[in-house]
């Protein structure tokens, strides 16, 4: 008895959890090995892995492989270096910090497809919007910048939206920084710059490391973005893996092939999950 | 007349075996205090007696009843603990009126009876408080309060004053003597600070390794310890304890010429400083501590470099200086001898 | 010295936060003006705001709808997470096994795949139940992709109860259900909100499965917003007044639930 209701009370959680995971993953493991179009679903017949080729011989692919790097390794470089950036400005208490934080904060609550249409139409229409006025102003020409830098504009609004999270991990991190071994340093006659290279960024490395391991997991299935502007375009210019994926499931309705290519990010997601639950394992008591 | 009785009782953590086979009889009204360095089991020992750990052997019986494998809920004990486990969102009207609300008990009759316990401890204005407004001292009467209410065969108090500072100790201390005279209950108290071992406690209980190493009043500990570990556990400054053969003529000096080869014990209260020339054993000052009405004076006895500290303590100022050359007298009568494994050897 | 400091970094860190913040700025301005007014060159600061485009926006679409689906989605999956996560996280906090750990870390680690590797079967799973463009497929979805943070969330808050508290109640004569309903679920109340409140804004925000699995019927407010990438006609205004509209509520759950966000997002991997 004694057993027995702390399972009961998991059991809910875990079996769900279990087939949330295990149902698709055997379904996708199935349908990367037939031919199977949806346009045609009474066929399947065996592929063997004729859809991985087809998948990975893709022209598009090796495009999305590169968009996706360029695209998780630049958001990564931006939101750590600005959100570090960020966190040191506002650490120390000056007038209005509460409001400023709380601002800083908001553009990471705004939904992917409002911010994917505030980028595109208030911000970066070649007409209209801001930063083209802005152009205009400085008397230069604007930028067209979704039809010219269409994987520069995503990543832009991707930034955008994960550098608040990046921040607030980083302030939060620095409020448990040792201020007694602050002044000890100064004691010693560190500057403020030796201050910051030996004794912040160590402290920060862990929640550094946190933050890209996160961005690494979440920005793999950037997706609503990419749908909402860009279209994975021109051409495949800024097409990721995730949209790639989705093109071949429901624009090509290839089912068998986005299949393979699920398969795919799902081993590049587990590298990093592996790296990122270690981290966590050591943290949980 | 036998009130609380622990029979071999045993606790195994893993391999190691934590408590070992404990006997112990407590009696009605009793104050009992465990006492014993770090990691000796007494948190373990009452735990177990609260119910809060599991008993692995033996037995405990309260008041007739066994009550080895009842649940804490059940054995109508009452503890308070070191961190108070006061509950953050219930006043303290309630924090002390729980168990009784638990139980059902009339409101007017809970009223009464918080009243008269806030009363003692002088909490009545705070009644209506959480515990996040009260401060360390407070929080800690309220606890105490909490267990009062309930009018358990025994009270258990787990380290009560070791989160209080230095002032705020000596004060309760005395307030928990006081309320143990007035209601007469049978208290279990476990502390790792002998001084409150040696003036609350009825009895004593030394605890090391899970053993006991002795069981009496604290002047029978004090005067009269079991072993060596006991002799240097019970006093302040520590008995001074000698090899016998790093000072030999110790034997002489206290008057123990056929003292065994081991240990002699001498208290510091029972070691005289005479002027240079006097005394039976020359020795050489290394320091001296002032506190005002006592003085300890540190010496060294013995040849450069192999001395023996020897300290003494007398209640009279001195002059004396750190270098300076004395002699000691040991009162007669006064010494304890201990064999190589720290067992007493009775004098002959 | 000091003090020029203190001024230059005031400075710094406003004129810095204004400039991240001005898209959001401009939106909500944008919001309360006409189209015409949206689209002058250059642009107005300066206008009296009216409340013309709000208006308008329900007549291009059921904008009630869609806020209505975003609402019952988001509180339904919350509710249903939370009946789900919660027992599973009381069972791990208080009736700790040696699998404990590794069962929590297995939870988290299904959070971590990407949500495109679900897609084909999900989908083709809604197709063959008829489930697409279905509310009960979003609130499924939502719900499970929610569970492995909330279980995890949970989880946390109920260890942070200090066990001591537990055993007076245990002395003081509670068994295990007057445990529960006296300490730990009044204590744990902070928890359960913060909690619900981050998974009502992750459901919110959802666009991933939203876009993929519903359209006119079940589309949430996130699919409503996408349909403005290529409309007719003059739309700043509107596509200002219904993102304002659609994003407002969270934005300002963020602000009072900062902490709890980066608890739950990060698994607790930053103190």
């Amino acid at each position: 008895m004694k057993r027995l209701l702390p399972r009961a009370l998991m059991a809910p959680a875990v079996v769900t959890l279990f087939l949330w995971m295990i149902v698709p993953l055997l379904m996708t493991l199935y349908f990367s090995a037939v031919h199977y179009n949806l346009m045609q679903p009474g066929e399947k017949t065996f592929a063997g892995l004729e859809n991985f080729e087809y998948f990975f011989t893709d022209p598009d692919f090796g495009a999305s492989v590169w968009n996706t790097i360029v695209l998780l390794g630049s958001v990564i470089v931006i939101t750590v270096v600005l959100g570090t950036a960020l966190a040191l400005l506002v650490n120390d208490p000056f007038p209005g910090r509460g409001i400023v934080r709380v601002l800083l904060i908001s553009p990471f609550f705004v939904m992917p497809t409002a911010n994917a249409l505030l980028w595109k139409h208030m911000m970066m229409n070649p007409v209209y919007g801001v930063l083209a006025q802005v152009a205009i102003f400085f008397g230069t020409t604007p930028v067209d910048w979704l039809t010219d830098h269409p994987l520069f504009s995503i990543i832009l609004m991707v930034s955008w939206q994960w550098l608040p999270f990046a921040c607030l991990i980083f302030i939060t991190s620095l409020q448990s920084l040792d201020r007694d071994q602050m002044e000890a340093a100064g004691m010693d006659g560190a500057n403020a710059f030796q201050k910051f290279w030996f004794l912040t960024l160590p402290h920060l490395a862990r929640p550094i490391a946190v933050v890209v391991m996160i961005e690494l997991i979440f920005l793999l299935s950037v997706f609503a973005e990419i749908f909402t502007t860009t279209g994975g375009g021109p051409g495949n210019d800024s097409t990721n893996v995730a949209f790639l994926i989705f093109k071949q499931a429901l624009m090509n309705f290839d089912v068998g092939v986005a299949s393979a290519g699920a398969l795919f990010a799902v081993v590049l997601a587990n590298i990093a999950a592996a790296f990122l639950i270690r981290m966590i394992g050591k943290n949980l008591d | 007349m036998s009130f609380l009785q622990l029979k071999g009782v045993e606790k195994v953590f893993g391999e190691v075996r934590a408590i070992k086979g404990i006997d112990l009889t407590i009696n009605k009204g009793e104050f009992i205090v465990f006492v014993g360095p770090s990691g000796c089991g007494k948190s373990t020992l009452l735990r177990m007696i609260a119910g809060l750990t599991d008993i692995d052997g033996g037995s405990v019986q309260l008041d007739g009843r066994d009550i080895t494998h009842l649940p804490s809920s059940k054995r109508d004990l009452a503890m308070v603990f070191q961190s108070y486990a006061l509950y953050p969102h219930m006043s303290v009207f309630d924090n002390m009126s729980f168990a009784l609300r638990l139980a059902n008990v009339d409101k007017a009759v809970i009223k009464q009876k918080v009243g008269h316990a806030a009363e003692i401890l002088n909490l009545t204005k705070y009644l209506d408080r959480t515990p996040k407004e009260l401060s360390g001292g407070q929080r800690q009467r309220v606890a105490i309060g909490r267990a009062i209410v309930r009018a358990p065969k025994v009270f258990l108090f787990d380290e009560p004053l070791s989160n209080l500072d230095a002032a705020l100790r000596g004060q309760t201390r005395i307030e928990i003597a006081k309320l143990h005279r007035d209601l007469g209950a049978t208290t279990i108290y476990v502390t790792h600070d002998q001084v409150e071992a040696m003036t609350l406690a009825d009895r004593v209980v030394v605890l090391r390794d899970g053993a006991i190493e002795q069981v009496g009043s604290p002047l029978e500990l004090y005067d009269k310890p079991a072993n060596q570990f006991v002799a240097q556990f019970i006093g302040t400054p520590q008995m001074n304890v000698v090899d016998t053969a790093k000072l030999p003529e110790l034997r002489e000096v206290v008057g123990a010429s056929h003292a065994p080869d081991g240990f002699i014990g001498v208290r510091p209260e029972n070691v005289m400083v005479r002027p240079a020339g006097g005394g039976k054993l020359p020795a050489r000052v290394e320091l001296i501590e002032s506190l005002g009405a006592d003085t300890l004076i540190y010496t060294s006895v013995g040849h450069n470099g192999n001395g023996v500290q020897i300290v003494s303590r007398q209640a009279e100022r001195t002059s004396l200086a750190p270098g300076d050359s004395v002699g000691l007298d040991i009162a007669p009568a006064s010494f304890h001898l201990f064999d190589r494994q720290g067992h007493k050897v009775a004098a002959r | 010295m000091k003090h020029i400091s203190l001024v230059i970094r005031t400075l710094a860190a406003w004129i810095i936060t204004l400039l991240i913040v001005f898209p959001l700025i401009w939106l909500v301005l944008t919001a309360f003006k006409t189209e015409q007014q949206a689209i002058s060159v250059p642009p107005q600061l300066f206008f009296t705001p009216t409340l013309a485009s709000f208006a308008e926006v329900n007549l291009r679409s059921d904008y009630l709808l869609f806020a209505k689906n975003s609402v019952i989605t988001s509180f339904v999956s919350t509710i249903l997470g939370l009946a789900i996560a919660a027992p599973a996280a009381y069972s791990m906090a208080f009736f700790r096994s040696p699998a404990t750990r590794d069962i929590l870390m297995w939870m988290l680690s299904t959070k971590m795949m990407p949500a495109v590797g679900a897609l084909v079967p999900i989908y083709v799973m809604a197709q063959t139940a008829g489930m697409l463009d279905s509310l009960p497929a979003l609130i499924i979805v939502f719900t499970l992709s929610n569970l492995p943070i909330m279980v995890w969330m949970l989880y946390s808050g109920f260890k942070d109860i200090p066990s001591d508290i537990l055993e007076a109640a245990r002395m003081d004569g509670a068994n295990v259900w007057g445990e529960f309903l006296h300490v730990i679920r009044p204590l744990a109340m902070g928890t359960l909100a913060s909690t619900g409140l981050l998974c009502l804004v992750l459901s919110w925000n959802e666009a991933f499965w939203a876009l993929n699995l519903s359209s006119a019927k079940a589309g949430t407010l996130a699919t409503l917003i996408a349909s403005y990438s290529s409309p007719e006609g003059l739309f700043w205004a509107k596509l200002s007044a219904a993102s304002l509209m659609a994003i407002a509520p969270i934005v300002v759950v963020g602000w009072f639930s900062q902490k709890q966000l980066v608890q739950g997002l990060t698994f607790g991997a930053v103190k």
